[in-house]
């Protein structure tokens, strides 16, 4: 260590005002602190302690959340894919399928992001913020397993300029960073990110008799009028997967989807271990899955003949990215409301809009992505009669 | 009969070095020094001493332009040795080389009963030629209380939850009759209350709650309870146009003895506290002392930093500083500045102490262990992005991250719609120790406080 911090300090004067690579200094400055925790100290007037706790340990404990979800989803890259064609794999088979196709996304995410905000860093002299550290993780968690690398570059790449440095940096975006490159995605490159793609079938490979890539979304909005979406879940795939579409198969995760939101357990893990830390907001994860829930029993009384309207509203927690929206997406703190009390109702919009999209809007089978972007949209006007209302309870109180 | 205000939010930070309950003997510091800069609302400053004069405990040493009836009086007899001034010759501060045997101007003395009858103008020309007055603070904006303004209630926190904070009961103990005087005489300066704000959960000394003709309420609740900001927001919130004087137990008790035997007695107990204090126990001495004599032969390293007041509110004056006006308490805990090998991520060990649960911060998990903190900022300034954490340290209904926004944004109106005329810089504190994003919370809001105080 002492090594490492002699190499640090010899070469740190260069970075410096007055050094050779002055300009520099901010990435240099983020290499070192990644390295060795500052030595700054308090000012003299002011806290002369400071709590131990940072931005990139909260960052890091995000991350630290979203590892159930990483893992669970390379494996079961692996399962869907000796699944589709038809054959059995081991444990150890299905995880390296997986962490091929995975780890590429998760580099080029990394490398790409991260490559930005130093450019940026650098040219606006301000020092690199943690906030990517996250995004990079959720991008690859929310991409289909087989995407190319070069649409993941120009997703991550749009989203990082567009919707974060166009806004000023970490801290400063309207809207959620990672779902805006999921969402570039699917409106850039329409045909890559909706139909069967969802499995990963490999070069050449032919797929099992009667396969169909159909996520539950997809069967339960084409389920014809009068008969029960639960029904057409159990019998989907019984020639090649019996019972891929259970509850009890949705709820673990073991179905097509994107590489880290299918499996509603280890999102669940991540939501725990997010509520335990205190980095995530319990009233967030509760309004969502509250609000999609409430919506879906709604329509349940209205449903009719509406099949989709009348499946039972618990299902609708367990299928698409409805877990993984509102345990890691809806709960990014710069992009959800930032009262207490308008927590709670950003969190039940994102509920009842998901299902709502889902139901109602045939252009969209997946209503989670476009409820949370929408809400980010909407977040700072929910804050905003929160707000109203704490002046004017001063207001009032200066009146009587 | 006062109120019981139960509140839940706050945080004590528990550290080590808390005083023994005892009074050290050592011979009385060498130096004491009044800085015109631990007051705000001071327009030029200016000394009415020079070097050489000889002064005694009660002679004026400086007054501001905007308030030259007020005197900023010596602690003790002596000898003026220095008047320092910085950039533009402003003033910082007068040094007094103190007398063995301190002497004291002589005001006028009043029997108990005389006080009951006095005049208010009477009252105050004796506050302000004698120095006591200076203890009195003004809400908004926590400057030095207007003498011509009639205030709506005045308020006393008698008790402090700051870290290793002394012992109210310790501190004042005997104190009573002179405690009792001063609420007579603050009576008189008030339309309406006289507050004295008592925690349920200390040992209370009778100094309180035996007192008479003001309103006694009662507090639960962890630090910042004891900030008085938070107590006048539950007790008697201020709104718009309203004035608030507030007032520490030590500066009534100046003021009654005052009155009862005539003289400006600075002399007070003092709490040297800390992780690298030797022996924390408390020091008799005067206001403005140097810390010089209590750290001598006192501390376990020589790395560390001295801070006068509590490690929330206070200020790093250095081993050779002096102990500021309003600070009975002397806190020194260790100079963080180290490196530490991945310091943002490692668990948490004996100096990691955390509001927070983050990965790794373990602290929640011991809330009575006694942590010895360093200075150490354990991270970097970075832009506002975790949520809802100020707001469960500060145990009002403000909501803070907004406040700073509208400061930062030098906002004044939506300053005012959002409370800042009842907070000043150690209601906050808090807040600025929990922000995972480091900012220095208390130096924005005493900027926006000016911002509104001179718009």
């Amino acid at each position: 260590m002492k090594f490492l911090r002699k190499t640090l300090d010899g070469v740190k004067p260069n970075f410096e005002k007055g050094g050779k690579w002055e300009k520099m200094y901010f990435a240099f400055e983020a290499i070192e602190t990644f390295l060795f925790a500052p030595n700054t100290t308090t000012a003299a007037k002011g806290v002369q302690v400071r709590d131990a706790v940072d931005l990139k340990r909260l960052m890091m404990t995000v991350i630290i959340a979203m590892v159930p979800c990483l893992l669970f989803g390379m494996w079961n890259i692996g399962h869907q894919h000796f699944l589709a064609i038809g054959q059995t794999g081991t444990l150890g088979e299905k995880f390296w399928i997986g962490i091929v196709q995975t780890l590429p996304i998760i580099v080029v995410s990394y490398g790409v992001g991260l490559g930005i905000e130093f450019v940026f860093a650098t040219i606006r002299r301000h020092p690199v913020n943690e906030g990517f550290l996250v995004t990079g993780m959720l991008i690859p968690l929310v991409m289909p397993p087989d995407v190319p690398l070069w649409q993941v570059a120009v997703a991550t790449a749009f989203a990082v300029v567009i919707g974060k440095e166009a806004f000023g940096g970490t801290g400063m975006n309207v809207v959620n960073i990672a779902l805006t490159a999921r969402a570039f995605l699917y409106f850039a490159y329409p045909t890559d990110i909706s139909g069967e793609v969802w499995t990963y079938l490999g070069e050449g490979a032919t797929a099992v008799a009667g396969y169909s890539g159909a996520t539950p979304l997809a069967v339960a909005a084409a389920a014809a009028k009068g008969t029960q979406v639960v029904n057409e879940f159990n019998s989907f795939g019984s020639t090649w997967a019996p019972g891929i579409y259970s509850f009890q198969s949705l709820f673990l995760g073991t179905q097509p989807g994107s590489i880290g939101e299918t499996s509603t357990l280890m999102c669940l893990i991540g939501a725990l271990i997010l509520i335990v830390t205190g980095t995530g907001s319990w009233k967030i994860i509760v309004g969502v899955f509250g609000g999609a829930y409430g919506m879906g029993l709604l329509l349940n009384i209205l449903a009719g003949d509406n099949a989709f309207m009348a499946m039972p509203a618990y299902y609708h927690l367990v299928i698409g990215g409805l877990a993984f929206g509102a345990v890691f997406m809806a709960t990014d703190p710069v992009t959800a409301a930032q009262t207490e009390t308008g927590k709670w109702y950003y969190g039940i919009l994102i509920g009842m809009f998901t299902v709502l999209i889902r139901v109602f809007n045939p252009a969209y089978p997946e209503g989670i992505m476009l409820a949370i972007l929408l809400m980010n949209v909407f977040a700072p006007l929910i804050d905003y009669f929160v707000v109203s209302a704490n002046k004017n309870r001063r207001l009032k109180r200066a009146t009587v | 009969m006062g109120k019981h205000i139960r509140l839940s939010k706050g945080f004590d930070i528990n550290l080590a070095g808390k005083a023994a309950p005892k009074i050290a003997d050592v011979e009385l510091a060498e130096t004491f020094v009044i800085k015109p800069t631990d007051f705000h609302g001071l327009y030029m400053p200016k000394p009415v001493v020079k070097e050489g004069d000889t002064v005694k405990a009660g002679t004026p040493l400086f007054h501001a332009k905007n308030h030259e009836d007020i005197q900023f009086t010596s602690p003790v007899s002596g000898e003026v040795v220095e008047v320092k001034r910085g950039e533009k010759r402003k003033l910082l501060e007068i040094k007094i080389l103190a007398d063995r045997q301190v002497e004291h101007v002589n005001f006028k003395k009043y029997t108990v009963s005389e006080v009951a009858s006095l005049p208010v103008a009477e009252v105050k020309e004796q506050m302000m030629k004698s120095g006591v007055w200076a203890n009195l603070v003004q809400r908004p904006f926590g400057v030095v209380a207007e003498p011509t303004a009639t205030p709506k209630a005045i308020h006393i926190s008698g008790f402090d939850t700051a870290p290793l904070a002394p012992d109210y009961s310790f501190l004042f103990k005997g104190q009573d009759q002179f405690f009792q005087a001063g609420i007579d005489v603050l009576k008189k300066l008030t339309s309406g209350a006289v507050h004295v704000n008592i925690h349920t959960q200390s040992d209370l000394s009778t100094v309180f709650s035996q007192v008479k003709g003001a309103e006694v309420n009662k507090f639960t609740g962890k630090h910042p309870a004891g900030c008085v900001g938070v107590q006048i927001h539950h007790v008697d919130p201020i709104n718009k146009g309203d004035v608030v004087w507030t007032i520490n137990p030590l500066g009534v008790i100046q003021v009654g003895k005052l009155f009862l035997q005539g003289i400006y007695d600075a002399s007070r107990l003092v709490a040297v506290t800390g992780s690298e204090v030797k022996n924390p126990q408390y020091y008799r001495t005067y206001t403005g002392a140097s810390v010089k004599k209590f750290l001598s032969n006192n501390l376990n390293q020589e790395n560390v930093r001295v801070i006068s007041g509590n490690v929330l509110t206070g200020s790093s004056i250095g081993k050779e500083g002096h102990l500021g006006f309003f600070d009975s308490q002397l806190t020194v805990i260790p100079e963080g500045d180290y490196h530490e090998f991945l310091g943002w991520i490692t668990p948490s060990n004996k100096s990691k102490l955390s509001f927070h649960r983050a990965f790794g911060l373990l602290s929640f998990l011991t809330p009575s262990k006694e942590y010895v903190l360093d200075s150490n900022t354990h991270g970097e300034e970075r832009a506002f992005v975790q949520t809802g954490v100020f707001e469960q340290v500060l145990p009002m209904d403000v909501l803070p991250t907004h406040l700073l926004k509208s400061i930062l944004a030098e906002d004044i109106d939506e300053m005012e719609a959002l409370g800042i005329y009842e907070v000043i810089e150690e209601d906050l504190a808090l807040c600025e120790f929990v922000d995972v994003s480091k900012h220095n919370v208390q130096e924005i809001l005493r900027d926006g406080i000016e911002l509104v105080r001179n718009s």
